[in-house]
């Protein structure tokens, strides 16, 4: 194939444009299935950032067994979504009467990825927050 | 170019990548107490050990890892071990014995056991693993079938009863025959082996400590096992980590309970003496 | 002697008011459904725990709806706060319908 000079501008101009769209634009286009687990979480109510917590660990040895811990004061549940696995769902957590907001467990990533979750609140108000793990690739670990 | 010379080259260049991580990670200066109980994870070597100090892979872990050990509860391979007592307290077999039929309490009659393991069998005219022990038990005292090597049952005995010797320093009979053994599994230690042609001590004691890609090189220490792997999202025995080795180099595996494992085996007991028994320890 | 066994580990005694930490695991493989058989290529079936339920003398005290990205042998920490003596009991259910239960009695310290 040979370029002309029409075919060279426009793909340049395209280059520039994918260089252009911040990072999260391009994370969020790529997982709108995590951005509809959200929405079918929150009913549709809009979403805040903050008003949760997410522990992680920064770099997690292997993606088998990841502990994580979610807190939300005032929360009635807790939505974990695992941003890059094939299906985003991780966990729902419901807290009753007698429970304090918070919970931990173990998760599988299956590379470096966002943890997020969302907190639904007693008075019908949701929160966000995310935090990043990186999935190390193991040598002789695989 | 010679097929030989293809060889060294992809082995250097393999070292070679190990070496750039070099300057990223060491093992750590963290405790491993487990029910108030200190296991020792680092020794001094004694004169003329191939090593400087004797180390095991729990320092080599990240925080995380290291605290899901630290924690019978939070330990996985837990299940396991109440899985293996239920199996000892089981009646099995023609001769209508369980292991308590004989051995009563295992955390009394099993204290300490697997620290001293491999052991020489006079019967058998070959060392004993665990593993070995308790198929000769299921066979010939109880009339039971045999346990596959890395089948669920033999798995949680041997966490089971290597538990009973958390905290007991690794030491095995080196005398007698057992000395043949231990040469022979130093030699395999030191052999180069697959299409990598490495040989254990080429990532265990020469770059132990760096990185091989994005994981951390221990000294290959066999103070835990079985171990809980997160990668195999259960646990494991000795021999399969073996096994994981060899076809790590593209070598061929020897077998479970081969001859060569067995040999290996002895000479890592050795070579890590004095470590403290760990099992069931939980890796990466 | 079942395959699946859950672990629970609870304050036997608290205080009226004190928040006590329960931690909870079940030897369970969970199966993602995305695995395939080394040997014959086959995709294995999903098979988890999917639901795990807390409650608290018949009072709901946590629930958790789990997916298959929870790791195997599921791990849940929760914390609740002591109302009075009672019966902290556990639930765990498999896609198979399985349901795999434990409890643990709380006395007032």
């Amino acid at each position: 194939m040979k370029l002309n000079r029409r075919d060279a501008l426009q793909l340049a101009a395209a280059g520039a444009a994918l260089a252009a769209l911040p990072a999260g634009a391009l994370r969020a286009a790529e997982h709108a299935d995590v951005e509809a687990a959200i929405a079918a979480f929150a009913g549709g109510a809009p979403v805040k950032e903050g008003g949760v917590e997410v522990e992680a660990p920064e770099i997690a040895e292997n993606g088998n067994t990841v502990p994580i811990s979610v807190a939300a004061e005032g929360a009635e549940a807790i939505l974990i979504l695992a941003a890059g696995n094939p299906n985003p769902d991780v966990a729902t957590f419901h807290f009753g009467k007698l429970a304090v907001p918070a919970a931990s467990t173990r998760i599988r990533l299956a590379g470096t990825q966002d943890v997020i979750a969302v907190a639904k609140f007693a008075d019908g108000s949701f929160g966000r927050a995310a935090r990043t793990v990186k999935v190390t690739i193991g040598g002789c670990g695989g | 170019m010679t097929a030989r010379i293809i060889k060294r080259a992809a082995a250097l260049g393999v070292i070679a990548a190990m070496g750039a991580g070099a300057a990223l990670a060491d093992y750590d200066d963290d405790e491993l107490v487990i029910d108030g109980v200190k296991i020792a994870t680092k020794v001094p070597a004694p004169p003329g050990h191939p090593l400087p100090e004797i180390v095991s892979g729990w320092r080599f872990r990240s925080d995380e890892t290291q605290a899901l050990e630290a924690d019978d509860f939070e330990n996985p391979a837990m299940v396991a071990v109440d899985y293996g007592q239920s199996l000892w307290d089981a009646v099995d077999g023609e001769a209508g014995k369980s292991c308590a039929s004989c051995h009563g309490d295992v955390e009394e009659s099993m204290k300490g056991v697997r620290a001293g393991y491999p052991k020489w069998n006079e019967k058998a005219g070959r060392p004993f693993t665990l593993e070995n022990q308790i198929n000769a038990c299921r066979t010939e005292n109880m009339k039971a079938e045999p346990w596959k090597w890395e089948s669920r049952e033999m798995l949680a005995m041997t966490a089971l009863v290597g538990k009973q010797a958390r905290g007991y320093p690794m030491k095995i009979r080196k005398d007698g025959p057992m000395a043949e053994w231990i040469e022979k599994g130093k030699e395999l230690y030191y052999t180069r082996f697959g299409q990598l042609d490495m040989a254990c001590s080429n990532c265990h004691e020469d770059n132990y400590g760096k990185m091989i890609r994005a994981d951390h090189l221990s000294q290959g220490q066999i103070n835990g096992f079985p171990t809980y792997r997160f990668k195999w999202q259960g646990l494991g025995s000795l021999h399969r980590r073996f096994s994981g080795c060899m076809k790590n180099i593209r070598a061929e595996p020897f077998k479970r309970g081969s001859d060569e494992f067995v040999a290996l085996e002895a000479y890592l007991a050795v070579r890590g003496e004095g470590l403290g028994i760990e099992t069931p320890a939980v890796r990466n | 002697m079942a395959k699946i066994k859950p672990r629970v580990k609870a304050p036997k005694k608290a205080a009226v008011g004190e928040i006590i930490e329960i931690k909870t695991l079940i030897s369970h493989p969970m199966e993602s459904g995305q695995r395939k058989d080394s040997k014959t290529g086959e995709r294995i079936p999903r098979k988890i725990i999917n639901k795990f339920v807390a409650t608290f003398e018949g009072e709901e005290v946590v629930s958790a709806d789990l997916h298959p990205a929870v790791s195997a042998n599921p791990y849940i920490r929760f914390e609740m706060k002591v109302p009075g003596p009672g019966e902290l009991r556990f639930a765990w259910t498999d896609d198979d319908g399985s349901v795999y239960e434990t409890s643990s009695k709380i006395a007032i310290a």
